[in-house]
């Protein structure tokens, strides 16, 4: 038991602790700054493992971008001191008795398996690896994948505009007015 | 480092995903479900990245496929979201027991 064993039980229990906060508890914005903890934890493990671009972009696009698109999203939709309907307890029941049985499952599965792992080789994650990876054009290159999420993003970007976009357009014609 | 063997990361991950499919399923409203969502395809990027730090250390595929689950992750999270306030507009309400135009 040595500190890197510590270490990652921790930020496992961390990780699940804030997991099943953010599923269970009744107050949404809560749940949103429960969801933002088990996100961070996510980021450590990735620290953990010594793949620190994947962390750094764990942190950027995930705590920094959609946790605060969420929560965003709690003020302009809804009371955030307001507890929300509790579930039945039929489907409390099922719904825990499915997870629990899933994850026994798989529990099982991947016991048996094992996976001993092959090589102490070490694993070389370097920003500039990547980059050259991602955007080489030879046989192992992802620049497809890199062009094709680009268009992607764009495509969701427009399509974000167009359906949160107000139907009338009054508002846009009076703020031109009041520039002139 | 090695200590942690590779099946314990495993664990982990399937428990956070089963705790995702939990909310899934007892959430009724889209936001919280949303936020599920986002743990479950959290738990995947955690597997990819342990299985190519552990069995697969000479290459780089599982750093790749991660970092474009979080972009289309992202752009999935912007386009549940307009959809929600686009909801909340018409209805003044994002549970989805009250969305039930389309319901058979």
């Amino acid at each position: 038991m040595n500190t890197s064993t510590i270490i990652f039980y921790t930020i496992a229990v961390l990780i699940l602790g804030a997991a099943l906060l953010a599923v269970t508890t009744l107050k949404i914005f809560r749940s949103a700054i429960w969801l933002l903890f088990s996100l961070v934890g996510i980021a450590a493990l990735y620290f953990w493992m010594q793949v620190e671009f994947i962390a750094a972009i764990q942190i950027v696009v995930y705590v920094g971008g959609i946790v605060i698109l969420i929560i965003f999203s709690i003020f302009l939709t809804q009371q955030s001191g307001k507890e929300m309907a509790k579930p039945t307890a039929s489907k409390i029941i099922f719904s825990a008795l499915a997870a629990i049985l899933g994850t026994a499952f798989t529990y099982n599965l991947i016991n048996h398996y094992g996976f001993n792992s092959v090589s102490a080789q070490p694993f070389n994650t370097n920003v500039s690896e990547i980059g050259t990876q991602m955007l080489s054009t030879t046989a192992h290159g992802f620049i497809l994948p890199f062009e094709v999420v680009s268009m992607l993003l764009l495509a969701a970007m427009v399509g974000c505009i167009v359906i949160a976009m107000k139907p009338n357009t009054g508002t846009i014609v009076h703020l031109n007015k009041k520039e002139d | 480092m090695n200590e942690i063997p590779l099946t314990h990361i495993l664990f982990l991950s399937t428990a956070l995903f089963f705790i995702g499919m939990y909310g899934l399923f007892t959430r009724r409203n889209l936001i919280t479900m949303l936020m599920s969502i986002e743990l479950m395809l959290n738990s995947v990027n955690i597997n990819f990245v342990a299985f190519n730090k552990y069995l697969f250390p000479d290459k780089l595929d599982g750093l790749f496929f991660s970092l474009f689950i979080i972009t289309i992750a992202a752009a999935e999270a912007a386009v549940a979201i307009a959809i929600i306030i686009n909801l909340y507009r018409s209805h003044q309400s994002i549970d989805v027991d009250d969305a039930t135009e389309m319901k058979f």
